[in-house]
C-alpha cells in the first residue's frame, strides 16, 4: 500500500459564466436559441469573439499529493476555489480536465447539518444523515451511543431539530460525519458556527482522528489560527491555482503577511471587467492608516477606506455602503453615506471619491475585510456589490493609549472601542 | 480499502457500485419523506385516503350517473377506484420524483451519492400510498360482496408495469426540472389532464375500436386496463395490441429516463 492518500495532477474545473439572455435557461430560451442559433453561427464565423460566454476557471491545473495521515489546512480568499476543490474531491460536481486519485472512503462536512430534515427529531435524523453520508444501517446502531455522548444532545434526542439551538445542531451533526470513520475526511468552515469549547472538543477529535487512527483530514478555514494549530501542512490557493504547499507555519504567515499589504488596495484596469453596471462602475478602492507599519494598521489609528468610481449617467441618487467583517466572517458593522452632501442630490456624471473613516480604537485586532456597494434607494436598485474589495489587517499599537492597557493575553471581540468607565467609592 | 480515480467522464464505471452501497439510502429518503409529509396535519395518514375517495366520488358521480357509461356488469365505484388506484400512484409518484431533485437541491450541491437514489425513493414513497389505497379496495370489495377471478393472481405483474411507468416518466421529469424550472408548471398539467385522457372514470372499451391503438400509447392505458382485468374480470378483457404497447411505450421511457439522468447527472450540482 503506498503512502500516498490523495493524489491530483493538474485537475481543472471551467465554469461558464452566462450573460445575458444565455443566463437564463427557461424553455423560451432554449426554443429562441435554437432559432437564433443558425444566426449566431454565422455571425460566429465572421467574428470570433464571444461576449455572451464567459469562461471561468475556479480551479486551475491544480497538482499536489498528500500523505496518508496528514491534516492538511486549504487557506485562500473568497473565491480563490477552496470550495470548488472540496466539491471535486467529495465528487460532488466533475473536474472539466485533470485527474484524482483517492485511496479510502471519503467523507465530507461541507455544510453543517445538510441532508437533517427541521422537522425530524435528533434521532431520526442520526440515522438519516448516517445513511446520506454513506453508513449502513447497522454501522449507525453500533455507533449511535457514541455519536450521542459526542454531541452532548441526549435529552433533547426525541425532539424534532427545528427546535434545536444553532449549537445543538452543529454539534449533532459533525458527531454524525465524525463517526463516519472515514479514511479521508473533508471540513469547511464548519467551526465557525458553536461555542469556543465545541470548537475545542472538534479540533481535538480531528486531531485525535488523524494522530491515533491514522486518517487523513482535509480542513478549510479563515481562520488562520486553527489551521496553524492543526495542520502540518498547508496549501495555499489562489485564483484557483496552486500557490504555496508546504508546512502550515510558513504558508499561513506568508498568507497573512501578504494580504495585509498587497490586499490593502484594488485597482481595476479594464473597466469593462470592473464591478458595475450601465449607471455607475468602480475603479479602485484603497484601505490606508494615518501610520501604516510592515504588520497592519495600528489599532490607534485611523482607517480610511477610498473608493473611487465613475457615474456614468445622470439622474440617480448614489449611496455607497462598506460592510465589514472579521477574519471569522462575522459582519463587523454596515455603512451607508446618508450624511454626505449627496444624500438626496441626483449625481451628474463623472469620476467620485467617497472615503469612509473608521475612528481609531474601534476595531480589534485581526483581519478586516470590506464588501462595497453601491445603492440606490428610491427605487431600490444595487448598482453592484463587491465581496472582498480589500482587506487589511489591525495590530495592536507599539506606543499610545488603546483599551488593551497593561493586560498582554489575548482580547478576543470583533471590536475594542475605549468607552468610558467610572468608579466612584461608595 | 476502495481505490477511487476521479477524471471528467470517468465516473460511470464506479456508478452502479456506489448505487450498490447506498442501496439502504432508498429506504431511508422514503422512510424521511413519509415521516415529514404528515406532520401538523390533524388527520395525517388518512390523507392518502380521502384525496382519492373524494375523487372517485365525483367521478362517480359525473361519468357513472350523470354520463350513464357502461361498467361493465361491476358497481360503478368499484371500477372507478380499480382505476384510480395505479393512476393515483402515476401521478403523485410523477410530481413527487419530478420535484423531488430540486427539493432536495442541498443535498446534491453538499454531498455525494448517486442522484439516482432521490427519484427512486419518491416513488417508493408514493408506493406505500399505493399500498394503503390497495388495503381499501379490498375493504370496498368486501362491501360489494365481489369476488375476484383467479386473474389477480397476476397484478403484481401490472403493479410492477405502474412502477416502471412512473419511474420512467418521474426520471426525464425530475432530470428537467434541474434545468428548466417550467416542468413545475407543467407537471400538475399532465396530471390534470392526464386523468381524463386516461381511462379512469370510464373503461377504455368506450373509446371506438379504430382508435384503441392510438389511445394506448398513453402507458397508463395498458396498467389501468390491466388492473381491471386482474381485479374485476367479467366484461373487462385485455386488449393485447394496445397492451403491448403500453408495455414498449414504459420500456422505451425508463431506459431513455435513466440514459438522460445519468447523461445529466454529472451537470446537476453545478446548475441546480
Amino acid at each position: 500500500m503506498s503512502d500516498v492518500a490523495i493524489s491530483v495532477e493538474s485537475l481543472s474545473k471551467r465554469y461558464i459564466i452566462g450573460h445575458r439572455h444565455s443566463k437564463q435557461d427557461g424553455i423560451r430560451h432554449v426554443i429562441e436559441n435554437t432559432i437564433r442559433a443558425p444566426l449566431q453561427w454565422l455571425r460566429k464565423r465572421t467574428d470570433q469573439k464571444n461576449s455572451e460566454r464567459e469562461e471561468f476557471w475556479a480551479v486551475k491545473d491544480l497538482s499536489f499529493e498528500i500523505n496518508r495521515g496528514e491534516v492538511v489546512g486549504i487557506i485562500g480568499r473568497n473565491g480563490a476555489g477552496k470550495s470548488t476543490l472540496l466539491k471535486l474531491l467529495s465528487r460532488i460536481t466533475e473536474p472539466t480536465s485533470g485527474r484524482i486519485q483517492i485511496d479510502g472512503r471519503v467523507a465530507s462536512l461541507l455544510e453543517v447539518g445538510t441532508g437533517f430534515h427541521p422537522e425530524l427529531t435528533g434521532r431520526e435524523n442520526i440515522f438519516l444523515n448516517g445513511a446520506i453520508l454513506g453508513m449502513s444501517r447497522v454501522e449507525i446502531r453500533r455507533k449511535f451511543d457514541e455519536i450521542v455522548a459526542f454531541s452532548e444532545v441526549e435529552r433533547f434526542l426525541d425532539t424534532p431539530v427545528k427546535r434545536y439551538s444553532s449549537g445543538m445542531y452543529v454539534r449533532l451533526a459533525f458527531a454524525v460525519a465524525a463517526h463516519l470513520e472515514p479514511e479521508i475526511l473533508i471540513v469547511d468552515e464548519v467551526l465557525a458556527v458553536g461555542d469556543a469549547q465545541f470548537q475545542k472538543k472538534c479540533l481535538g477529535k480531528i486531531q485525535d482522528v488523524s494522530a491515533n487512527q491514522g486518517r487523513t483530514v482535509l480542513f478549510v478555514s479563515h481562520q488562520i489560527d486553527s489551521v496553524t494549530r492543526l495542520c502540518k501542512k498547508t496549501l495555499w490557493l489562489n485564483q484557483g491555482k496552486l500557490h504555496q504547499f508546504g508546512p502550515a507555519d510558513a504558508v499561513c504567515h506568508s498568507y497573512l503577511s501578504l494580504d495585509s499589504i498587497a490586499g490593502a488596495k484594488r485597482h481595476w484596469p479594464d473597466q469593462r471587467k470592473a464591478p458595475g453596471n450601465e449607471w455607475v462602475r468602480l475603479e479602485s478602492v484603497e484601505a490606508s492608516s494615518e501610520q501604516s507599519t510592515t504588520d497592519g494598521f495600528p489599532i490607534n489609528k485611523r482607517v480610511f477606506i477610498k473608493a473611487t468610481y465613475t457615474v456614468l449617467q445622470r439622474g440617480k441618487v448614489f449611496v455607497p455602503n462598506m460592510h465589514f467583517f472579521a477574519e471569522d466572517g462575522t459582519l463587523i458593522f454596515i455603512s451607508h453615506d446618508w450624511f454626505s452632501g449627496w444624500k438626496n442630490t441626483p449625481r451628474p456624471a463623472g469620476r467620485y471619491e467617497t472615503c469612509f473613516t473608521i475612528p481609531a480604537n474601534f476595531l480589534s485586532e485581526g483581519r478586516v475585510s470590506v464588501k462595497l456597494a453601491i445603492s440606490t434607494y428610491r427605487p431600490f436598485q444595487v448598482h453592484f456589490e463587491e465581496p472582498d474589495v480589500v482587506a487589511f489587517t489591525v495590530v495592536e499599537a507599539e506606543d499610545g493609549e488603546t483599551s488593551r492597557g497593561d493586560y498582554a493575553g489575548h482580547l478576543p471581540g470583533i471590536v475594542r472601542p475605549i468607552i468610558p468607565i467610572a468608579t466612584r467609592v461608595l | 480499502m476502495s481505490k477511487l480515480i476521479i477524471e471528467a467522464g470517468r465516473t460511470e464505471r464506479q456508478y452502479w457500485r456506489d448505487l450498490w452501497r447506498y442501496r439502504e439510502l432508498f429506504y431511508f429518503l422514503a422512510w424521511r419523506d413519509l415521516l415529514v409529509r404528515y406532520k401538523q396535519t390533524v388527520v395525517g395518514v388518512a390523507w392518502s385516503l380521502i384525496r382519492p375517495l373524494l375523487t372517485m366520488m365525483v367521478l362517480t358521480l359525473v361519468f357513472g350517473k350523470l354520463g350513464k357509461m357502461p361498467s361493465g356488469g361491476v358497481p360503478y365505484p368499484l371500477l372507478v377506484f380499480c382505476g384510480m388506484l395505479p393512476w393515483q400512484f402515476f401521478s403523485t409518484a410523477l410530481s413527487e420524483s419530478g420535484t423531488s431533485l430540486v427539493t432536495n437541491s442541498n443535498l446534491i450541491s453538499k454531498i455525494y451519492f448517486p442522484r439516482l437514489v432521490v427519484p427512486v425513493s419518491s416513488v417508493i414513497t408514493s408506493f406505500v400510498d399505493f399500498l394503503i389505497s390497495a388495503v381499501f379496495m379490498v375493504g370496498m370489495m368486501v362491501w360489494y360482496h365481489f369476488v375476484p377471478p383467479a386473474s389477480a393472481l397476476l397484478l403484481p405483474l401490472f403493479v410492477l408495469l405502474a412502477f416502471a411507468a412512473s419511474l420512467g416518466v418521474g426520471l426525464w421529469i425530475a432530470a428537467l426540472m434541474v434545468k428548466y424550472r417550467d416542468f413545475r408548471f407543467i407537471v400538475p398539467f399532465i396530471v390534470q389532464f392526464g386523468l381524463y385522457l386516461s381511462p379512469v372514470g370510464f373503461t377504455s372499451s368506450v373509446v371506438p375500436e379504430q382508435f384503441r391503438l392510438l389511445y394506448s400509447l398513453n402507458p397508463m392505458v395498458g396498467v389501468i386496463d390491466g388492473f381491471r382485468w386482474c381485479i374485476l374480470g367479467g366484461e373487462h378483457l385485455l386488449y393485447l395490441p394496445g397492451l403491448a404497447i403500453s408495455v414498449a411505450g414504459v420500456i422505451v421511457l425508463v431506459t431513455t429516463g435513466i440514459a438522460y439522468f445519468r447523461k445529466t447527472e454529472r451537470t446537476f450540482a453545478d446548475v441546480i
